[in-house]
């Protein structure tokens, strides 16, 4: 097996990083855990700590064998830490140190600089959880509520992730950043997560599967940038994080496109032309498109605000600097440093918006956020196509990205509440939101999945709730 | 049936993550804004994409004349429909391909899995990159004055990832060459154990393995190559496998189906599988399973002890002799008929399996048993076979 494969299972943690040969950082990490067990008990899933639920556990980096299937009690899920095979002669991919061999400790130039950007990652990780954490009383069926806790499984293995990073390279300042991401709550008043998407509720299910769409892609987006960092660990890291993160993207793509496929069924069987009628649409218990579409722009627009400013330096910084690369960096044929390269960006000009050739050093985050919009669209049209095929003329669309922005360039441009979905909508949606679950069975607004996890039967029970 | 294996992306599932380009060791996957594709001229069958791939989408085959080139899969909002014969692939090793496919051909040729049978994964080690097990046990499960060694052998893979499903066989090559200074040829043997291991949660198997040695007309005996290299084992020592091969010889899912195994001599080993894995969920459904087993005598059939602590509510179980002192000779078929109108009422039930697994033969002595039983219980054997075979619920292996 090559090196860097074998997982130690033993342990506490299991682990790929010879923790068993590093008595501090395992000690440091041991001394962390009991406070994330506490954490995970008081803002995990609410009424299910005791539930056996069907979870994919990754233990081993091998492709091969990397996941495993079985019941788990969630607090006894096996968080690990786990790195992507190391690149043997690995070298920094962009920026001022190009072609120099891949970082293995922290520079000590960039420390402050990369502390952020971990932290930041890692903040957004038990920030979900927190979100989520009410979520499964009202679980359209147990597959969905099975999906619900693998994602909030792998946000916790997310967070041990960057909590080693912190732990392993920060030496004190790390450690009180691994206790800081424990205390911060989202929503909170006094001590909220740091990025404002991760302060929104998630009331329902609809809510959550957007999330997941579109607020977990910007989640891949950022892991994609920082796998290419030419300090070795985070890359590592990272890239092993990918591989859990899209199964994010496939419980957000099916779920809207599952409700999608039901309103569409409903509306054929009931012999309803106009997917607008919303008031008989509604009558048959499921969501009508118009509402698709205006949550879909309340979430859209708030993940955008998470790309940040449209100009901005520490972006630029952290590509000069090799800690984070553009999406998919080591597919893209230029000079990796964007020395005289310029990038088109979307500008404010008197009360018009244009295209505009910027440095691209200082277009970075408008980069990542277009590559972002295109990932997006191509879900988007996954969803239209069940309403293509019956015939309707309604299409689902993404909103421009000037709209109901908060922050940078278009912050409070085009805010049209009409766009956005009204206290109505939610009164609505939240009727729907009565449990179901039998094996099998599906609340009234949601098809049931072509396939089910780990290649099982429609009517497996994904989740004992009683254990 | 076409000669080539197509690996292909399932469009309609695919969320188009990158995942499995990411992971392709040697890049047989691409894509376009559409879709994401295997182009068959580079892929190798490694199964490295399989596991780490979310939605299940990228596990598809097909048997194909002529692979769909890339720019075809571009296009498709949905894979090209499928029968039973183009999409389950038993091995993509040709040699294990054979075997299984001569094994299964007696009792019909290519079969469908039952529906309610988990996806299983094929392949995943071939000869050139087997699985290095490890030997934990090696006990001789007939009595020792029985003229017929048959042994239990426990292969622990360690942290080799090597899933298998109830049914499924490994691929076991033994060391060295044979006369002719050619490798010896792989062996297939039945996976005796379920699929989460002898106990649950263990990364091992258990085969069920048959020493031959046989006497020729000049008075010589054969020693079996690969059986007796197996029975030799020590505890420790290391097995190279491939495998795990078959993808429709599997046991049935929903704990509520009733499964009726008819078995001789070893052919008993996916049965202990299915009878063990049945005792690990028995709570979860209230299917029963029929055993009919022959052997020559109670002390060479494998299993024996084991067997009388099975509790009849989850076995219901005939063991049949044909040697035993003073006594006619009986085989399975006869006592089948014996017990006819329980069989017939077993076999109208739309839920019932039927697996045989053992020496050639068998399935014409269990279809002579099944026609007297049906033309007493009111039905043709031979069509409602052929209606099995067509829904999964038929199955037959042997060799």
């Amino acid at each position: 097996m090559p090196d860097g494969m074998d997982v130690d299972y033993d342990g506490l943690i299991p682990n790929n990083v010879g923790l068993a040969q590093d008595a501090r950082v395992r000690k440091a990490l041991e001394t962390w855990h009991p406070g994330y067990i506490d954490w995970w008990k008081d803002m995990g899933p609410e009424g299910f700590q005791e539930s056996l639920v069907y979870l994919r556990t990754a233990v081993s980096v091998d492709p091969k064998g990397w996941a495993k299937f079985g019941y788990v009690r969630m607090p006894e899920y096996k968080w690990g830490v786990l790195l992507a095979p190391a690149v043997e002669g690995r070298r920094i991919g962009f920026g001022a140190h190009k072609g120099e061999p891949a970082w293995q400790e922290v520079p000590g130039e960039y420390r402050a600089m990369l502390r952020r950007l971990l932290v930041i990652q890692g903040d957004t990780e038990p920030a979900s959880v927190e979100q989520q954490r009410h979520l499964g009383a009202t679980a359209p069926s147990l597959y969905d509520m099975r999906n619900l806790f693998q994602v909030n499984v792998e946000e916790g293995r997310h967070l041990w992730a960057m909590v080693y990073l912190l732990q392993k390279y920060f030496g004190t300042q790390g450690r009180e950043e691994a206790e800081d991401l424990l205390r911060r709550r989202s929503g909170d008043a006094d001590t909220p997560r740091m990025l404002g998407a991760f302060n929104e509720a998630t009331p329902d299910w609809l809510s959550f599967f957007m999330f997941t769409f579109f607020t977990d892609r910007d989640g891949k987006m950022q892991l994609e940038a920082l796998a290419q960092s030419g300090f070795d660990p985070l890359s590592r890291t990272c890239r092993f994080m990918l591989t859990e993160e899209a199964h994010h993207m496939f419980v957000g793509e099916t779920g809207v496109g599952r409700i999608v496929e039901r309103t569409v069924e409903a509306m054929k069987e009931a012999g309803i032309e106009d997917p607008t009628d919303v008031e008989r649409v509604r009558a048959l218990g499921v969501i009508d498109l118009p509402t698709i579409q205006r949550k879909l722009n309340l979430h859209f627009s708030l993940t955008l605000d998470l790309f940040g400013n449209e100009i901005s330096t520490n972006a630029a910084n952290a590509f000069n600097a090799g800690l984070k690369g553009r999406y998919r960096e080591d597919k893209l044929e230029d000079d990796h440093q964007l020395i005289s390269s310029t990038y088109p960006v979307l500008r404010l000009r008197d009360g018009k918006t244009v295209r505009e050739d910027v440095p691209a050093l200082s277009a970075l985050n408008m980069r990542l956020r277009d590559d972002y919009v295109a990932d997006c669209q191509g879900g988007i049209g996954r969803w239209n196509k069940p309403i293509e095929k019956a015939g309707y003329a309604f299409r689902l669309d993404l909103p421009a990205v000037t709209f109901n922005r908060k922050i940078g360039e278009f912050a409070g441009f085009d805010s049209d509440p009409a766009r956005l979905p009204t206290d109505d909508d939610h009164a609505f949606i939240d009727s729907l939101m009565r449990p179901v679950t039998e094996g099998g069975k599906y609340a009234s607004w949601i098809a049931a999945p072509k396939v089910g996890i780990d290649g099982k039967p429609g009517e497996f029970e994904y989740v004992r709730i009683h254990g | 049936m076409g000669a080539i294996k197509q690996h292909l992306i399932d469009p309609e599932i695919c969320i188009r993550c990158n995942t499995c380009e990411a992971t392709c060791p040697i890049g047989a996957i691409t894509h376009d804004d559409n879709n994401y594709v295997v182009d068959a001229a580079i892929c190798n069958a490694c199964m490295d994409c399989i596991a780490p791939c979310p939605t299940g989408s990228v596990d598809n085959w097909r048997r194909v004349e002529r692979p769909y080139s890339i720019a075809e899969q571009f296009s498709w909002t949905e894979l090209p429909p499928a029968t039973p014969e183009t999409e389950t692939i038993d091995a993509f090793e040709d040699e294990a391909a054979v075997l299984l496919a001569e094994a299964h051909a007696r009792g019909g040729g290519h079969a469908k899995a039952p529906a309610s049978a988990a996806k299983p994964r094929v392949n995943l080690h071939n000869r050139a990159n087997p699985a290095i097990a490890t030997v934990t046990g090696n006990f001789r499960i007939t009595s020792a004055e029985a003229e017929s060694d048959v042994r239990h052998i426990i292969l622990d893979f360690g942290a080799t990832p090597f899933p298998v499903l109830e049914g499924q066989s490994i691929g076991i090559t033994p060391p060295g060459m044979d006369a002719q200074a050619r490798p010896h040829a792989m062996r297939l043997y039945s996976v005796a154990s379920p699929r989460d291991g002898e106990r649950p949660n263990t990364n091992n198997l258990a085969l069920t393995v048959k020493r031959v040695a046989e006497k020729q007309p000049d008075g010589s005996i054969f020693h079996g190559v690969a059986s007796n290299y197996i029975c030799d084992l020590q505890r420790g020592d290391q097995v190279a496998v491939t495998g795990p091969f078959g993808a429709t010889f599997l046991m049935p899912d929903d704990p509520a189906t009733d499964i009726l195994m008819i078995c001789t001599g070893t052919g008993a080993a996916p049965f202990r599988g299915f009878t063990e894995r049945r005792r690990r969920i028995a709570h979860r459904g209230p299917g029963r399973l029929w055993l009919f087993f022959g052997a020559r005598t109670p002390q060479e059939l494998p299993y024996f002890g084991p067997l009388q602590k099975v509790p009849t509510a989850l076995l219901e179980q005939e063991l049949v002799f044909s040697r035993l002192a003073g006594q006619p000779r009986e085989y399975v078929q006869h006592r089948m008929a014996m017990r006819g109108p329980e069989l017939a009422e077993l076999l109208r039930r739309p839920a019932t399996h039927v697996f045989l697994c053992g020496l050639k033969g068998l399935e014409a002595g269990v279809d002579d048993a099944l026609a007297i039983v049906g033309r007493d219980g009111g039905f043709d054997w031979p069509t409602l076979r052929a209606a099995m075979r067509a829904e999964g619920r038929f199955h037959a292996e042997t060799y």
